[in-house]
């Protein structure tokens, strides 16, 4: 397992990539600039790998751009056609092997030097060790949410990943198997890890070791149909305790009082049962997010609006007024069995 | 050998009614007309694609934009995509190929004119197909209309569970029945230039042009193959019960984009090996000198040809693959930029020391040069497969292939359209409106595409019909919407411009650039069989040393 900073002395022994590391580490420190999403504000060992990398790529970029820049624009000055011309043809040059083996060697030995810095970071990231107290997610990719189990923790949820901090002192990073139940998805939160695709039938992986608390954006970035733009990602971490708490309190089996149970009866008599789950009732279907803990999560339809009761009438009503193309249907329902249902769904913390 | 001799002596011409001259255009097997005629599709073909880049653009102008729905905005992009590869460029540079090789290497016209005619009628049936999915699609009610699984087309959205109807049916049969159109102008290409080429134009006296589209000729003989095979496999899922790409029945996923990238990413060399081409002979002539290292030019464009096949699966660094698969294609993928920076380095060296003329063509070859550069060095970024984890499928790989394709090789065909409208038309263009044209476009395009890579280095993924505000990608999407229009303008000026010219621009005479290949020593436009006696030439320049009996190439060469 590689820590932040752990290896940065030995990156390649050369000079610049300490400072790259360096400046690295003062730029992941402060809070993301311009954007919650920042490729440029790593949070976490894998994104930071991925930051040291890109900031010498593009300091060998920006050398190349800049020579090559620089010759175009003095020989567009320098050679162009003056008011003055004599009219007679310049010098005739056909070429030389020396220049073309000067321009042919150097680029090669660029290439050399960028693919062992790329090789290295690759070896990082994918072939980290992992530690026995891993925390282990699988996620499922849906048209259009993402479905989240702990298997060793026996909680299943959706579209908010839970995840504790992970540090120096007492890492605890997130491994996450990928898999996919129809299309093509991609799991992508620039500031904890570069992306990686959820693919039917080819389980894919990936880790996390966030550093900091906070709720950390993202959202789906392989094109999986109609809802791909509202296919958002929140991923939630938490202090340990903090952590260990929300697993206690998502294995509790639904409660439920009587007072709503006119809601539930509609819940379990439509066909909200046949997509969704609430465990402990006859609700055990598979197509939708699990809503044993709905009223525990800040959005619904995979982030695409905030979990208040208003867009909860409305998503049940109308889900197209929210995501247009979503695969949960209308439900045709008289207010006043909304309204009841809606007070059974509040009950789901 | 002399001008006066090769060219051809001007006849008057008949007026024929309207219904003959269609005739002859639709059952021609003339190089020239066929050119014209691809090049005449694909513009009416850059128009449609480019309105639909324009909504696209109009709907991603600010976050929760509802300007056309999610169903349409992913046919929009789905389209968008297929039209401009498929149906512009590619039209383009077999028109370029068909006009100008047979000129350019002394020939009477192509090895197989009827093969000729039937590969751009292939290549236009297909286009049609893919348009008539829009009337003709609907399997079910409410459903089809245009297909919209984006135009890589990734299993398992193609199969019947995702895609009912039958739009991906009429996107998969473009593509089949055009394929077939070019593979029949590549063997066309490389018969010709192999058998047709006039006396003493050996392989290493042709122009490079010609070397360039050879290599792109094979490209696609190699290339396209394997995307016709992967078509025929979607159909056979689709309709024979066959289980290649359907993951539910233990198909896979990850061979289809293994299939559609051995073919997508040689697929970006076949198209920009011919505005390779294009700089190779324009840079040269308005910078009064030969071109640098044609020896090495040469080498770099075949060692192209044989590293872009093995760099496919660079589109693929986040599929999960192993870490020496990944290794792999980092190196192959950078080692790519090797030949194509020595050819970036001769066209500057060719530059040197010459007296650069910036007529219209060669504003757009210096564009070319600037924009290929960025291009280049955003590619090696993504090249190094761990950063590439962040921009694949963002906005900044959009950015940076429309910076190959829009600032690499549109700029390029804009040059050659402008470079060889005087020989094709025998008319001027109009220099005024053209460098307007390079202005209003150069604009358009900077502030488009070169802003574009911001929301994607801020985590704003491809494909999205609407983002969320406050992740910062606002003003970078207002910027480049607003560049779209400057850019619709420039295409504006550009289509007026070849319309007032053709009708109204001066004569321009057979050799309007002073030029060295062997097109210029016809008549503009050339007869029908290009020149009265076929030409014998001593070098890669015949008519410089036509012009320079005293100081001749082929006592260099």
């Amino acid at each position: 397992m590689r820590l932040r900073g752990s290896n940065k002395w030995r990156f390649l022994g050369s000079q610049i990539l300490v400072f790259v590391w360096s400046a690295s580490a003062a730029f992941a420190d402060a809070a993301p600039p311009f954007s919650p999403t920042n490729i440029f504000a790593p949070a976490s060992t894998p994104a930071k790998a991925i930051f040291g990398l890109s900031l010498f790529v593009l300091a060998v970029t920006g050398v190349i751009f800049l020579v090559v820049f620089s010759l175009l624009l003095y020989s567009v000055v320098k050679f162009r056609k003056r008011k003055s011309d004599d009219g007679r043809e310049p010098p005739q040059v056909y070429g030389s092997n020396q220049v073309e083996l000067a321009w042919t060697i150097i680029p090669i030995l660029i290439v050399v030097a960028l693919f062992m810095a790329t090789a290295r970071v690759i070896a990082s990231v994918q072939k980290a060790a992992r530690p026995d107290n891993a925390i282990e997610v699988v996620a499922i990719g849906h048209q259009f949410w993402w479905e989240y189990r702990y298997p060793a923790l026996g909680v299943v949820t959706a579209n908010e990943l839970h995840v504790p901090v992970s540090n120096d002192d007492h890492p605890a990073p997130t491994f996450i198997k990928l898999l996919s139940a129809d299309t093509d998805h991609s799991f992508w939160v620039p500031r904890l890890a570069g992306k990686t695709d959820l693919i039917p039938n080819h389980p894919n992986s990936m880790w996390i070791d966030p550093h900091e608390p906070g709720i950390y954006l993202g959202q789906c970035a392989q094109y999986c149909g109609t809802q791909h733009a509202k296919m958002l990602l929140r991923v939630y971490v938490q202090q340990r305790a903090e952590f260990d708490g929300w697993i206690q309190q998502q294995r509790q089996p639904a409660t439920v009082s009587n007072a709503v149970s006119q809601g539930q009866r509609i819940f379990e008599t439509t066909a909200c049962i046949n997509c969704h789950t609430v465990a402990g009732t006859v609700a055990n279907g598979h197509f939708g997010p699990d809503l044993t803990h709905l009223m525990s999560r800040d959005t619904i339809a995979a982030g695409a609006a905030m979990n208040t009761p208003e867009n909860l009438q409305q998503w049940i009503t109308n889900p197209d007024a929210i995501k247009p193309g979503s695969l949960m249907p209308a439900m045709q329902l008289s207010d006043q069995d909304l309204n009841a249902l809606t007070a059974y769904l509040e009950t789901l913390r | 050998m002399s001008t006066e001799s090769i060219a051809w002596p001007s006849t008057p011409v008949e007026s024929r009614s309207f219904v003959d001259r269609l005739h002859e255009w639709i059952a021609t097997v003339d190089h020239k007309r066929l050119g014209i005629l691809y090049m005449i599709y694909a513009l009416v073909f850059l128009m449609i694609a480019g309105i639909e880049a324009t909504v696209i653009r109009i709907q991603l102008i600010r976050p929760h934009n509802d300007f056309v729905s999610p169903q349409v905005f992913n046919r929009l992009f789905t389209m968008h995509g297929t039209t401009m590869i498929f149906f512009v460029i590619m039209p383009f540079l077999f028109g370029f190929a068909n006009y100008l090789m047979p000129l350019m290497i002394g020939a009477r016209d192509m090895a197989f004119p009827r093969l000729n005619a039937f590969s751009f009628w292939m290549t236009a049936f297909g286009g049609l197909l893919l348009y008539f999915s829009v009337v003709g699609a609907n399997g079910l009610y409410g459903a089809g209309n245009a297909p919209d699984v984006g135009w890589f087309a990734y299993a398992p959205l193609t199969s019947r569970t995702f895609s009912i109807g039958h739009s991906t049916d009429f996107w998969t049969l473009a593509l089949l029945v055009s394929g077939v159109g070019s593979i029949g102008t590549a063997v066309n290409i490389i018969a010709t230039v192999l058998c047709l080429r006039c006396p003493g134009m050996t392989l290493a006296k042709m122009p490079l042009f010609a070397w360039l589209n050879l290599v792109m000729a094979g490209l696609v003989i190699l290339c396209v193959s394997p995307l016709t095979a992967a078509q025929m496999m979607l159909v056979i899922d689709r309709y024979l019960g066959g289980h290649f790409f359907d993951t539910q029945a233990g198909g896979s996923a990850v061979i289809w984009m293994h299939f559609f990238w051995v073919f997508g990413h040689p697929e970006v060399y076949v198209l920009v090996l011919p505005a390779f081409a294009f700089a190779s002979e324009i840079i040269p002539v308005f910078s009064r000198k030969p071109i640098f290292g044609y020896p090495v030019m040469v080498g770099a464009t075949v060692a192209i040809g044989f590293i872009s096949m093995s760099v496919w699966a660079h589109h693929m660094f986040t599929v999960g693959m192993s870490s020496a698969a990944n290794n792999f294609f980092v190196i192959s993928t950078m080692a790519i930029a090797v030949p194509t920076g020595i050819k970036i380095f001769n066209w500057l060296a060719t530059m040197w020391g010459g007296k650069i003329e910036f007529k219209t063509p060669m504003l757009f070859c210096i564009a070319f040069l600037f924009q290929f550069l960025v291009a280049g060095l955003t590619g090696i970024m993504q090249g190094a497969a761990p950063f590439d984890w962040h921009l694949g499928n963002s906005y900044f790989v959009v950015a940076h292939f429309h910076y190959v394709i829009v600032g690499g090789i549109l700029f390029c065909f804009f040059g050659a359209f402008y470079y060889w409208f005087p020989k094709m038309s025998g008319k001027m263009y109009s220099e005024t409106l053209g460098k307007l044209h390079f202005w209003l476009f150069l604009i358009g395009f900077h502030l488009t595409f070169d802003f574009m890579h911001i929301p994607g280095l801020l985590g704003m993924p491809r494909r999205i019909y609407t983002y969320e505000p406050g992740r910062g990608w606002d003003t970078w999407n207002l910027i480049v919407t607003i560049g779209v229009f400057f850019q619709a303008a420039g295409i504006l000026v550009f289509l007026g411009n070849l319309i007032w010219s053709y009708f109204r621009g001066k004569v321009a005479g057979n050799d309007p650039w002073d030029a060295w290949t062997l097109e210029w020593s016809t008549n503009s436009p050339p007869p029908v069989y290009n020149f009265a006696s076929i030409p014998e030439v001593k070098s890669r320049r015949p008519l410089w040393d036509l012009k320079h009996p005293d100081d001749p190439d082929w006592e260099y060469e």
